[in-house]
């Protein structure tokens, strides 16, 4: 006869929350910047047809870093959810309120069913208003938490490292060249060590979109061109790839960037172990995370 | 939505169109998906004039009178009947105002949500079927008396000239080469734009043709709105080009207007176009 194993509920949420942070670590950093005429989005993404970073509706944004067939999928709900809304009330009746409301309701319910896989993304849903204090970055993350960022946000891959340097050197108010600049030279900081090295991200490599309030037609949402992305960039000095994507969707990349740690500290997302300790809180509230309806 | 949770059908990867999803999602809301009881309805409700098109190198012009209809009564002399149906297309409506104006707004979304959901622009062919496929789903209003005749026309990208499309009731599409009238004074416009068209138009000229196109609908077809020169409303025109689409704003539209209506003082049946003999020079 066998005995089913007992597995506490904080211990169950933890392993799926490691779980999902683990594989939104694994990608790149996504960068989302409020500059003069309305919000900025950076991440370097070498393939030309698979977008991080896409329209939602006239005045809305969507941009998403890890599993990319999971936040497609979600990208698409996003997208019929504001058509049908602006189709059956009127276009001015789509809010990014409404969406990082039905984004997060979804994603909690699927981290805290047991029958489901995490969703392995993280969110952005930005809306641009008249003016810049109207403008509007949700974070929504795998278990369905929301948060409105100000200023800056930055998700995926090394966040804390690229936030850092964004904390330093971001400047409210600034002009698409200046922002995109900072955004662009965050992408390419990295720590490795105590070391930092700044590495120049050829523009190939770059995807970049931008909510434009000044814009004429009412769809404010336009991508920026290679071409246009080095002009506003200006001379950078020798520009270098970045090692292949370590992507979710890549078992063999599990290789972690540091050594691999061999105690399991919930603050690492790239530690291999996960064990004996107590789940992570939330680092704003000091709240324990979601509990699974058991 | 009942359920906090984005339901599954949104979810599921599919379809690209918004009609389909509409119409497994709310068909409710779909146009044409109204069961009327037996008998005309064709004069409860009212009905758009006449649209007129024409294309010049580098671009297309569309063009709507201001009146709509409803027997023998003026609906209303502001209507708008020519919208942009994307960036680089516009849709002109004849017909049962109130469906039409529908009908543009559901193919607006369609054209947008593709657009969204693929990363890519339709082809202008494929915008011109889409547009066929919500005009046979209302066949059967159609045949109650509340028909809905659109033209759609945009700049193809592809070739890099002005194409127009027209349709009958039954979703039926076919190109029209250089220019093409519908609505109840489609007649009496077709007939001045065979006179006054040339390949070689400028875009204002071609604008002015619309102009004179309409004014000669509006001479012969009481249902037509010629420019209402005490209330200063003109016809709507959008010019489409390689750029994208915009629509003329009135002040222009108003000059030009006051220039035709000027001319027809002095000449009130236009513009005379040359009476070519055989031993003359060959008519164009």
């Amino acid at each position: 006869m066998s005995m089913p194993f007992y597995v506490s509920p904080e211990q169950l949420m933890k392993d799926r929350a490691d779980f999902a942070r683990k594989g939104i670590a694994r990608g790149r950093s996504l960068v989302a910047v409020q500059y003069a005429d309305g919000v900025l989005f950076v991440t370097e993404n070498p393939s030309q047809a698979l977008h991080k970073v896409s329209e939602l509706y006239d005045r809305l944004a969507f941009a998403a870093v890890g599993r990319y067939n999971e936040f497609e999928n979600l990208r698409i709900a996003g997208v019929r959810l504001a058509d049908m809304r602006g189709y059956s009330y009127d276009r001015r009746d789509v809010t990014g309120r409404g969406l990082a409301n039905a984004y997060a309701q979804t994603l909690g319910t699927i981290f805290s069913s047991g029958g489901e896989k995490p969703y392995e993304v993280e969110i952005f849903v930005a809306e641009v208003g008249a003016s810049a204090e109207e403008d509007q970055i949700y974070r929504l993350t795998y278990e369905g938490r929301v948060g409105d960022e100000h200023g800056y946000a930055v998700m995926g891959g090394d966040a804390e490292t690229v936030a850092s340097y964004l904390a330093e050197h971001y400047r409210e108010g600034a002009t698409l060249d200046n922002a995109l600049r900072v955004a662009v030279a965050a992408l390419g900081h990295s720590t490795e060590g105590g070391q930092t090295t700044d590495r120049v991200i050829p523009v190939g490599d770059l995807e970049v979109a931008v909510l434009d309030r000044t814009r004429v037609q009412p769809r404010k949402f336009a991508r920026i061109r290679p071409s246009r992305i080095e002009t506003l960039l200006g001379e950078r000095g020798p520009s270098e790839h970045a090692a292949p994507e370590a992507g979710p969707d890549s078992p063999s990349s599990v290789a972690p960037r540091h050594a691999a740690p061999t105690t399991d500290d919930p603050a690492d997302p790239t530690d291999q172990v996960s064990g004996n300790v107590p789940p992570l809180e939330d680092p704003d509230s000091g709240e324990p995370p979601i509990a699974p309806p058991l | 939505m009942n359920d906090a949770r984005i339901p599954a059908s949104y979810m599921r990867p599919g379809t690209s169109s918004f009609s389909e999803f509409l119409s497994e999602q709310a068909p409710d809301l779909l146009p044409a998906r109204r069961s009327l009881p037996p008998g005309s309805a064709a004069d409860l409700a009212p009905h758009g004039t006449t649209i007129v098109a024409a294309t010049f190198p580098g671009g297309l012009v569309m063009a709507g009178d201001r009146r709509a209809t409803m027997g023998n009564v003026i609906a209303q002399r502001d209507i708008d009947k020519v919208f942009p149906a994307d960036e680089y297309s516009v849709v002109g409506i004849a017909g049962t105002a109130g469906l039409a104006v529908e009908m543009v707004r559901l193919f607006q979304v369609e054209l947008e949500h593709y657009e969204k959901i693929e990363g890519s622009i339709l082809s202008l062919d494929g915008k011109a079927n889409r547009l066929s496929a919500l005009i046979r789903a209302n066949l059967g209003m159609a045949m109650q008396g509340l028909a809905v005749v659109p033209m759609f026309a945009g700049f193809d990208l592809d070739r890099g000239i002005g194409r127009i499309f027209g349709y009958d009731v039954t979703g039926g599409r076919h190109e029209e080469t250089h220019f093409f009238t519908v609505g109840s004074g489609s007649l009496f416009a077709r007939g001045a734009m065979k006179k006054l068209y040339r390949e070689d138009l400028s875009e204002t000229e071609c604008v002015t043709l619309a102009l004179q196109a309409l004014y000669d609908a509006a001479d012969d077809d009481s249902a037509t709105g010629g420019p209402d020169l005490t209330r200063r409303i003109f016809p709507i025109i959008h010019v489409v080009t390689v750029d994208g689409g915009r629509k003329l704003p009135e002040d222009e539209i108003a000059e030009l207007a006051d220039r035709v209506v000027g001319a027809r003082m002095t000449r009130p049946d236009g513009p005379v176009a040359p009476l070519a003999l055989p031993d003359q020079e060959a008519p164009r």
